[in-house]
């Protein structure tokens, strides 16, 4: 299994780690663990194996995971040159890339030949993040994975004004005292972060096509808003948290941002 | 720093135990940031030593010269004339703000979302950590931005305060109103001083500021070239010491790393590996021990190879005209400069842009690097003409919204890092 062409790329973020691993033919390892209080431990159980493969590392980790594999051969590149690369490889014809993260949302817009140029990250707050879907999950108590179906069951769309965890949560309990449909709190509050993400494309001057990559692409509930809200189609990948792991993986096989 | 001059702090009403952590902090953040540096020119030992002695020899000065009957006048914006100050033999300091420690405090007397300088400077007086502000005579205000403005009413519950209204645009009627400012400072100085300010004093005393200023354009010449022989934020830092340190000494000490410089640029000497991107920073000004940003971006793969900010080329860039023989040419020519100045605060600000996109291409940058303080308005509406300007100069920008908390320092990595290899 060991060949000279094979290149591995990292994905360390706060809530997950991927890894992904290329030989000249293609994909030929895809694993993903969860982050937890030992990122380390977690990346060592990834890359076993792995010695002697260039490793090229991204994400919130990425310079402690430089750091702390002296025996292995890394590199690393940001998020933002990870995603535009794993994206421009998926789907070559990508104008603007989303991802919204467990912690963080980017939006980054690509030129023709797939290079960055300009971007913009939202990462003071889980305002508009994954994390905020997730703490609303818990509040509603549904599971994270079907949140979004949930949310596409309901009738009507409530308004939540705050995109601030904490009062968003206030406000929902309040809904539901009020005897509104969980189902219904739900799509408000896909709605809230939708919005918020529009507001940043239009920054970035978003042109289609948009790829949609990052944990929350899962999400049907969230897709189906983008596209109502954007009047356009939206790709999701396959593996759509897997991006950033592929293009890191890209990277190392390039050496370079091509 | 020496114990031998706690008496003179403790003279100063300083708060003695929160001063020595305020030192502690300083000293610990410049080792770090500044003294760490690999090739550093022979010239910065000077810089050393004047910021080891920040609030020792250079304050002990301050104390004998208001001994022998100077004043001393300190400032937070570069609008202030330095001139007038220094023809009527007082003495002028730029005061910093540029850490978190008094903040506490200050929010006792200000809204939280209050840009981080303005904060500083408050909470600096209200935590008494600052043997500047304690040092000084007279603290002249202006009314650039709205939070200032509002700020230095708190302030003059503290100290005396003597604010000069600043024109927002730049019609003839402004330069009216400039002029009666800075002849209504004028005799402010010559009544605390007692002495007036007579042509040969003004001549004299334009002429030192304009040598101060003459080097570090000298400076910024020299750091320009490729590759750069010396890093931003030891630029940053020479820029940040001309507010406070004697400006005889200063110039001449500063001529003297120049021609360091100049020997290191004509043997094509650089600090940084090839490759290295160049960056410039504009917007607002980055005070002493504001290095945060600096040492992200140059620790990122990225030189800074100047600074569009009050504590750069804003500063620099014009100098007076020396051609007046009577204090009155002279204190036309005094008005026409600081009318040029270009801060974010007037409207409308075309020079500006124009200045930015020039100094971009004439220091052939990769990128450029907004930064502005979080809730600074002026700097953060003109971002996005910036970001027009120097798009359609084909230079891409990065805007940065930060402040003196530490807390982002891993985000900003990542977005500086993100724009250093989107330039390369
Ligand atoms: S940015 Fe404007 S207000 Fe601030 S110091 Fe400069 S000129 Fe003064
Ligand atoms: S940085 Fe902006 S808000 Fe702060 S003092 Fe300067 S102009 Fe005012």
């Amino acid at each position: 299994m060991f060949d000279k062409d094979m290149v591995a790329g990292i994905d360390i973020g706060s809530r997950s780690i991927e890894l992904v691993v290329l030989n000249s033919g293609g994909v030929v390892r895809r694993e993903k663990l969860p982050t937890t209080f030992d990122p380390l431990g977690q990346c060592r159980k990834l890359v076993e194996g792995l010695e002697g493969v260039r490793v090229v590392a991204t994400g919130y980790g990425r310079k402690l995971f430089a750091e702390s594999f002296p025996g292995l051969n890394v590199s690393a590149i940001t998020e933002i040159q990870a995603y535009a690369l794993g994206v421009k490889f998926l789907h070559p014809e990508a104008g603007t890339v989303l991802d919204i993260g467990g912690q963080d949302t980017k939006v980054i817009s690509l030129s023709g030949s797939g290079k960055v140029v300009k971007f913009e990250m939202n990462d003071r707050c889980a305002a508009g993040t994954g994390k905020f879907l997730e703490f609303m999950a818990v509040a509603l108590q549904v599971p994270i994975e079907t949140f979004g179906e949930f949310a596409l069951r309901s009738e009507r769309r409530v308004q939540i004004s705050s995109m601030c965890a904490v009062f968003a949560e206030s406000e929902a309990t309040s809904l539901m005292a009020r005897g509104e449909r969980a189902e219904n709190i739900a799509m408000g509050l896909h709605a809230a972060i939708i919005s918020r993400t529009i507001a940043m494309l239009r920054r970035v001057g978003a042109s289609p096509p948009l790829v949609f990559a990052g944990g929350v692409a899962h999400n049907p509930c969230a897709v189906r808003l983008l596209e109502e809200q954007l009047g356009q189609p939206v790709s999701v990948p396959e593996n759509p948290d897997m991006v950033g792991a592929i293009g890191a993986a890209l990277y190392g096989r390039n050496g370079s941002i091509q | 720093m020496a114990n031998s001059y706690d008496a003179m702090w403790e003279k100063l009403n300083l708060d003695l135990d929160a001063h020595s952590g305020l030192l502690e902090v300083l000293g610990k953040f410049y080792g770090d940031i500044h003294a760490s540096q690999q090739g550093r020119l022979r010239g910065m030992e000077y810089l050393d030593f004047v910021l080891s002695e920040v609030h020792g020899l250079r304050i002990k000065e301050l104390q004998e010269a208001k001994a022998a009957g100077r004043i001393v006048v300190g400032t937070f914006c570069v609008f202030v004339p330095e001139e007038i100050v220094l023809a009527a033999g007082g003495i002028q300091v730029g005061l910093c703000a540029g850490a978190e420690i008094g903040n506490e405090q200050a929010e006792k007397v200000l809204p939280r979302n209050t840009c981080a300088l303005i904060k500083s400077f408050v909470g600096f007086k209200l935590a008494r950590l600052c043997p500047y502000i304690e040092s000084c005579d007279l603290i002249v205000g202006e009314t650039t931005c709205d939070g200032k403005k509002k700020a230095y009413e708190i302030f003059s519950d503290y100290s005396p305060v003597h604010v000069m209204e600043i024109p927002q645009m730049k019609k003839a009627s402004d330069r009216v109103l400039w002029k009666s400012e800075v002849l209504g400072f004028k005799n402010k100085v010559e009544e605390m001083t007692g002495k007036k300010i007579t042509a040969q004093s003004l001549k004299d005393a334009i002429h030192l500021v304009n040598g101060r200023r003459l080097v570090l354009q000298r400076l910024n010449r020299l750091r320009a070239a490729v590759p750069v022989p010396i890093s931003g934020r030891d630029a940053l830092l020479i820029n940040q010491i001309s507010f406070y340190d004697d400006p005889v000494r200063f110039t001449a000490k500063i001529g003297e790393l120049c021609d360091e410089l100049a020997e290191r640029v004509k043997a094509g000497e650089g600090v940084v590996p090839k490759g290295t991107r160049r960056l410039m920073l504009s917007g607002c000004p980055m005070a002493v021990p504001n290095w945060k940003l600096p040492y992200v971006i140059e620790s990122s793969g990225a030189v800074i190879v100047g600074e569009e900010s009050c504590i750069g080329t804003r500063n620099t860039r014009d100098l007076v005209k020396e051609t007046g023989t009577t204090v009155e040419e002279m204190v036309e020519a005094l008005v026409d400069r600081y009318m040029r100045i270009d801060c974010a605060c007037f409207t409308p600000n075309t020079e500006r842009l124009e200045n930015v996109v020039d100094m971009a291409r004439e220091l052939k940058v990769d990128g450029v690097i907004h930064y502005g303080l979080s809730f600074c308005q002026p700097y953060a509406i003109e971002a996005f003409k910036v970001e027009k300007a120097l798009g359609k100069a084909g230079i891409s920008m990065l805007s940065i919204e930060t402040d003196y908390s530490m807390e982002d320092v891993e985000q900003l990595k990542t977005r500086v890092e993100a724009f250093v290899e989107m330039t390369s």
